[in-house]
């Protein structure tokens, strides 16, 4: 399949990238190859075959819904934000 | 010259704690060569001031005749991408560059625990994607026996690290094949156990469903030490098995050995054929039944794990926005400008690749025909494992096509680098443990390495059979082989098994 530099701006919002147009040049002759090596499965058939998501072997494992000890405090994480005030994390305005 | 092995990590740590030697002097000795070795770029950033502070506190202890770990003074290198409070984890990114962690992950707190001291974070791909070492926002890593060579990857850094002996052992991760390819690269051991058997608490996600944390070491009896400590069960990873490394029978008399035919063909490098059918020889000279398997669906694995991994990498880097922690790029004016210039900054151009590709197979229209099909055939892989378990015990197989290549060779061209990965990344979406053994060099000198596959919770056997058939698998020549001049003529190595005798 080919891809487009409309599919590179989808692509690009969806991972929310802001691309230069000399990377979206690159990377759509990258993702380019890249589709097309991995669209030989095209051949495979696998029709009936049950699909793997995990290859844990165990599921549903159950435990007492308490707050396990943590060795990070509110105050410790709050102090990994590149900005804050007020106790608070600080961003730009949102629209 | 004279030469004898060196003592494993046991003979070391005993050493320490009957006062032949001190924790002090066996933590300097690793920082000194560290420095010494400093134009191969092993390392991000160094512990020095807290590595000599904890040797001296294990130092103390065992003056004061108190119990010490299996581990005391044993100095090691930490992949970059394991959370501990001891200098920054960036998984050599520029959007975690700033991250100064609170918390430590499970691995490392069973590794000091037992006095293991970290003394200092190795060189790897941003975020573990790549197969060289090249993706390093810190520049790349260079191979421990060709300056101008890949180290591997992504876990580069580390395999040099204990390839050049400036440590008995190193951490690392291994999604698709980042132990176990540089392990091969370098002539060292690199475990990737089943899925599940170390935690992956406090470890950068990459892909959640293949993710594994392991080792690399110089011999089997360090590896085997290293997963009695760190195998088990942890509160905070929920994908992690109850501890069956330490309880398993580990020997088995006279195992199987299965080889893949499909793997025997032109696009493997011919040293490492002629590697792989000398050692097939000296298997059965030693009394192992060889046994030949067809496997076809193995030739799908790398274009389903193109799928799987950049679709977990999608989802799990998403939560790198420079909001909470890391990079915030300072020219964003809004937040959907903090969102995108922090993360277009803050990844490399193989990240982003792996996150558009991700979100490409996730996407409408496309999910069915990419990332369902793909789960739909790795089901198949997992299959085709469980047959070949049938009619042999362990698999031994080339880790990848080739031996180190040179740097730049490979890094514009995606593809050409995934191929590197196509004997590795099977055994990932199977769950399966595997274990890289040096096994030689080519003529101009580079390491070659097998890896040692088996059936899911045979770890112990593996390890243990790496043990058993040693000789056959190194070879009886290994200090002709090994005693040369480094490339560059100023440096001289040696096998890290063994030292001088002074």
């Amino acid at each position: 399949m080919n891809i487009t530099e409309k599919d590179i701006d989808h692509l690009a919002e969806l991972s929310n990238f802001s691309l230069s147009e000399a990377e979206k040049t690159s990377l759509r002759q990258d993702l380019q190859n890249i589709i097309g090596y991995i669209s030989q499965l095209d051949e495979l058939d696998v029709s009936g075959v049950e699909p793997t998501y995990q290859v844990f072997e165990m599921e549903n494992i159950w435990r007492e819904d308490k707050i396990l000890p943590q060795e990070a405090d509110r105050e410790a994480l709050l102090n990994l934000a590149p900005a804050m005030t007020d106790n608070q994390i600080k961003v730009p305005k949102v629209l | 010259m004279l030469r004898l092995l060196k003592p494993n990590m046991k003979g070391m740590s005993m050493q320490i704690a009957s006062k032949d030697i001190s924790a002090v002097s066996m933590v300097k000795a690793a920082l000194e060569k560290a420095e010494k070795y400093q134009d191969y770029h092993v390392f991000v950033s160094l512990n020095s001031e807290n590595a000599l502070k904890k040797a001296a506190e294990i130092d103390a202890k065992i003056a004061r005749g108190e119990k010490v770990g299996r581990l005391a003074g044993v100095p090691y290198a930490l992949k970059d991408n394991f959370l501990s409070p001891e200098g920054k984890t960036t998984a050599s990114s520029k959007i975690l560059e700033p991250l100064e962690s609170p918390i430590t992950a499970t691995a490392v707190k069973k590794l000091e625990a037992e006095g293991a001291i970290m003394i200092g974070r190795t060189n790897m791909d941003s975020f573990a994607h790549g197969s060289s070492t090249e993706n390093s926002y810190f520049g790349p890593t260079s191979n421990s026996k060709d300056k101008a060579r890949v180290a591997g990857g992504s876990s580069g850094g580390s395999a040099v690290a204990v390839a050049l002996d400036i440590v008995p052992f190193a951490t690392g991760t291994d999604t698709g094949g980042s132990i176990r390819q540089p392990a091969s690269f370098n002539g060292v051991y690199g475990f990737k156990p089943t899925y599940g058997t170390i935690s992956r608490y406090g470890v950068v996600a990459m892909a959640s469903s293949t993710d594994c944390v392991g080792f690399f070491t110089q011999n089997p009896e360090d590896m085997d030490l290293l997963m009695q400590i760190c195998a088990g069960q942890d509160s905070y990873d929920m994908t992690t098995l109850p501890d069956f490394y330490t309880t398993t029978q580990s020997r088995q008399d006279s195992p199987r050995i299965g080889i893949i035919k499909d793997f025997d063909n032109d696009a493997v490098h011919p040293e490492i054929r002629r590697a792989l059918t000398e050692k097939v020889d000296e298997l059965k000279k030693a009394g192992y039944e060889i046994v030949e398997l067809s496997m076809p669906a193995l030739k799908y694995a790398l274009a389903v794990y193109y799928i799987v991994v950049p679709a977990e990498v999608s989802s799990n880097l998403s939560r790198h926005d420079g909001i909470r922690y890391g990079y915030r790029s300072a020219e964003a004016e809004t937040l959907s400008e903090v969102y995108g210039k922090s993360r277009s900054d803050g990844f490399m151009p193989e990240n982003k690749r792996r996150i558009m590709i991700g979100n490409f197979v996730l996407s409408s229209g496309f999910y069915d025909a990419y990332y369902l099909k793909a789960q739909k055939a790795r089901t198949l892989i997992i299959q085709e494992y469980a047959k070949a378990f049938e009619k042999c015990d362990f698999i031994l197989t080339p880790v990848s096509p080739n031996p180190a290549f040179k740097l730049g060779e490979k890094v514009n061209d995606p593809v050409s680098m995934y191929m590197e990965d196509v004997m590795s990344v099977p055994i990932n979406l199977a769950g399966l443990p595997s274990l890289t053994i040096p096994v030689g060099k080519t003529p101009e000198g580079l390491d070659l390495g097998l890896q040692i596959i088996g059936p899911r919770r045979s770890d112990a056997a593996i390890i243990a059979l790496a043990m058993q058939a040693g000789d056959a698998l190194r070879g009886p020549a290994a200090p002709a082989r090994i005693l040369r001049d480094g490339v560059d003529g100023d440096t001289k190595r040696q096998d890290p098994r063994e030292e001088e005798v002074k």
